[in-house]
């Protein structure tokens, strides 16, 4: 690993090591670019990630407070926790499922084929889809994904038997595994998926693709990046010329740094990303860095959904076996005779046991009825609803004056107004998965409701105009040539894939760019 | 432990009351337990205030099996906050003050109607988030709720039964794929 010096000005400085960060820094480093890589969080590995579910949850995840308005039921049930991202080395692709379906050609021209809705910001992507698929293609032989490039599906496990059949019965036909970025055997340098079903805690066979130890490492090979742990940036400076010139941190003592900085990239999961931004406010900037457009934190989208548990008189174990393998891919169409604009998938999803009833039952169960889903422990079956939001302007990452996190910055406050589209594709996710589950003999079926994000997006979006986004097709801003938006933060929409394939694909692409543009000096 | 250096001990550590139980014979608790009977020191609630939370826990995640001592370890959770926080203690103590002292013996119906009128209070919210989060995490509750936690240890589920479900057609390979080793 390179140590580079601070007042090096010919450094990439990217912030955040996730999926979007991790691997620009692989890109650019083994391209020969010097990289400085910031990251919040510690170190784990395959040997350090806790197997005590509640402890692993410590281990991983962003704990520095958050606020959230708006009429959002996530305001009520998850007032502490709005959003459940990730602190460590490897971002969230440490507690992702490894869920990689693609966003579809319509979604990414979701304004032209939706049409106007009222209360909505749709844009369409400023990419062509055709280009999207090229980098697709990389990221999932990167990845090694299932069911692609020839790779097997992950084998069946009884959670998924009960998905299946009931998904066949009520006529879907477009269900299996899922996607996913897990080994079914060893490969890349990694182990084979062992069904231990503690895939949010940290994959101890790192059979499920993480940057930790995938792009990191081998970025660190290249003798090119200088990883710096437990670090969290507070600021993005920039000169006189209006281009960024670093950014200033606070070191593992809580002493404040500065890195001199030729790029910085930002990749810090969509909420933080706006906050940093916003936080880089300037006499010149007066409403934060890349923000002439008012774009910056606007737009927050998540994924339309929650839980439905399906409960039944016969055994299940639906925590053994990997966690979200298994889709119905039927409903991921735009076909406005539901009632609602976009689709949703319906994936897999089992919860551990000390998890379920705080992450996976609405705040408002007690007694009786919350007794009885979890004496069925054994025998329950469960849906994530993974559908497309409906962005809002209105839905956005503010500062919060009033709450100040340990270095006594304001925090994020995530303002969520549900719009009506969302309300009438969850409840047809939650009638169809209902059927779904009935339709195998369920005994009875409850649901959650809108459950903390770990789907962050578009808080600075990419867009063809200007005014309408943050971030140009490359995800460099609108407004500063040398500052990029690296993570899901630049989705123009949110589509209804999980989201990390798609951030891998554009951060592919993003290094590409990059290196093209410090050849020929432009930037 | 005798009863009288119990009491010393208690006395040593400040005790403000205790819960007490036996553990039924013959459940997975049984078990688990070293002994059968136990005994557990509050050091901000009365024995009284500790036996109302308990029955709160009892009302808001009733499982009729589940022996007290599981839930013991809720109340020992929520004494411990309120022995941190002055704060704590005067909003367990007004909540605990409005249901009355006969709480813990009443009704499940009444209990029931009790919580429901105080649904909104920080006091409920307080012991529903303690309950969720301490009574489904510990040895006890796996046991009870057939949970088997952690596989990795033991080779994954892929070894341990992860698709010995026969009560549904198999999935056709197309739709999924090879067992490992199989």
């Amino acid at each position: 690993m390179a140590a580079i010096s601070q007042d090096d000005s010919d450094a990439v400085v990217i912030i955040g090591s996730g999926a979007g960060g991790g691997t620009l820094a692989h890109e650019l480093t083994r391209r020969g670019i010097k990289v400085v890589l910031i990251e919040a969080g510690a170190r784990q590995s395959l040997e350090t990630f806790s197997q005590v579910p509640g402890d692993a949850f410590a281990q991983l995840t962003w704990l520095e407070p958050r606020t959230i308005t708006g009429t959002s039921t996530v305001a009520q049930d998850y007032p502490t926790l709005p959003s459940w991202t990730c602190k460590t080395v490897g971002g969230t692709t440490v507690h992702w499922t490894g869920a990689t379906p693609r966003i579809r050609p319509w979604e990414i021209r979701s304004r032209t084929t939706y049409g106007e809705i009222k209360g909505a910001s749709l844009i369409d992507w400023p990419v062509e889809y055709s280009e999207l698929e090229h980098y697709y293609d990389l990221a999932e032989k990167r990845m090694v994904v299932t069911r692609r490039n020839g790779n097997p599906g992950l084998p069946a496990s009884n959670h998924f038997k009960v998905m299946y059949n009931g998904a066949k019965r009520i006529g879907y036909k477009r269900v299996h595994t899922n996607y996913m970025a897990i080994n079914t055997k060893p490969a890349d340098g990694r182990g084979l998926c062992i069904q231990q079903g503690f895939c949010v805690q940290g994959c101890k066979t790192g059979a499920k693709w993480s940057t930790l130890y995938t792009e990191i490492p081998r970025a660190e090979a290249t003798g090119n990046l200088d990883l710096r742990v437990q670090c969290r940036a507070s600021r993005i400076e920039h000169g006189d010329n209006g281009l960024v010139t670093g950014v200033v941190y606070r070191d593992p003592q809580g002493n404040e740094q500065r890195q001199k900085a030729r790029i910085v990239c930002v990749a810090c999961n969509s909420v933080e990303t706006a906050r940093l931004l916003l936080l880089s406010e300037s006499a010149r900037f007066p409403h934060g860095l890349a923000n002439s457009s008012d774009q910056v934190g606007r737009n927050y989208s998540c994924h339309t959904g929650g839980f439905v548990w399906g409960i039944f008189d016969k055994p299940i174990h639906f925590y053994r076996g990997t966690t979200l393998a298994g889709i119905v891919e039927d409903e991921t169409r735009h076909d406005p005779t539901r009632g609602f604009a976009g689709g949703y998938h319906l994936e897999l999803a089992a919860l551990d046991l000390p998890s379920l009833p705080l992450a996976g039952l609405p705040s408002t169960m007690w007694g009786r009825d919350f007794a009885f889903v979890l004496e069925h422990y054994r025998s329950m079956a469960g849906i994530f609803i993974n559908g497309e939001d409906m962005p809002r302007a209105t839905n956005r990452i503010t500062l919060n004056s009033n709450v100040k996190d340990s270095f006594g910055l304001p925090v994020a406050n995530i303002h969520v107004d549900d719009h009506e589209n969302n309300a009438a594709m969850r409840a047809h996710a939650q009638k169809q998965a209902k059927a779904l589950y009935e339709a195998v003999g369920a005994i009875r079926v409850v649901h959650s409701r809108q459950t903390p994000a770990t789907h962050n997006m578009c808080t600075a979006r990419m867009s063809k105009d200007p005014r309408d986004g943050v971030a140009n097709p490359h995800g460099q801003t609108h407004d500063i040539a040398n500052l990029f938006i690296a993570d899901g933060s630049a989705m123009s929409t949110p589509g209804s894939a999980n989201p990390t394939l798609t951030i891998v694909a554009l951060a592919l692409r993003q290094a590409e760019f990059i290196a093209a543009q410090m050849s020929a000096r432009n930037i | 432990m005798t009863p009288k250096n119990l009491m010393q001990r208690r006395e040593f550590l400040g005790a403000t009351g205790m819960l007490t139980g036996l553990i039924a014979a013959g459940t997975p608790l049984a078990l688990l337990a070293p002994g059968r009977a136990w005994a557990m020191d509050l050091h901000a609630l009365s024995s009284s205030e500790g036996a109302t939370v308990m029955a709160v826990c009892r009302t808001i995640a009733p499982h009729d099996k589940l022996d007290d001592a599981a839930y013991a370890l809720v109340v020992q959770s929520i004494d411990g906050d309120a022995a941190k926080n002055a704060d704590t203690l005067k909003m367990l103590r007004d909540g605990l003050g409005h249901l009355g002292p006969a709480f813990a013996t009443a009704t499940e119906s009444t209990r029931v109607q009790a919580l429901t009128a105080i649904e909104s209070s920080p006091f409920f919210k307080t012991v529903r988030t303690s309950t969720l989060g301490v009574l489904y995490a510990t040895p006890m509750a796996y046991a009870y709720f057939g949970y088997e936690g952690e596989a990795f240890s033991k080779g994954g589920y892929l070894v341990r039964g992860f698709n010995d479900l026969r009560w549904l057609p198999e999935v056709p390979l197309a739709d999924s794929g090879p067992v490992p080793g199989a």
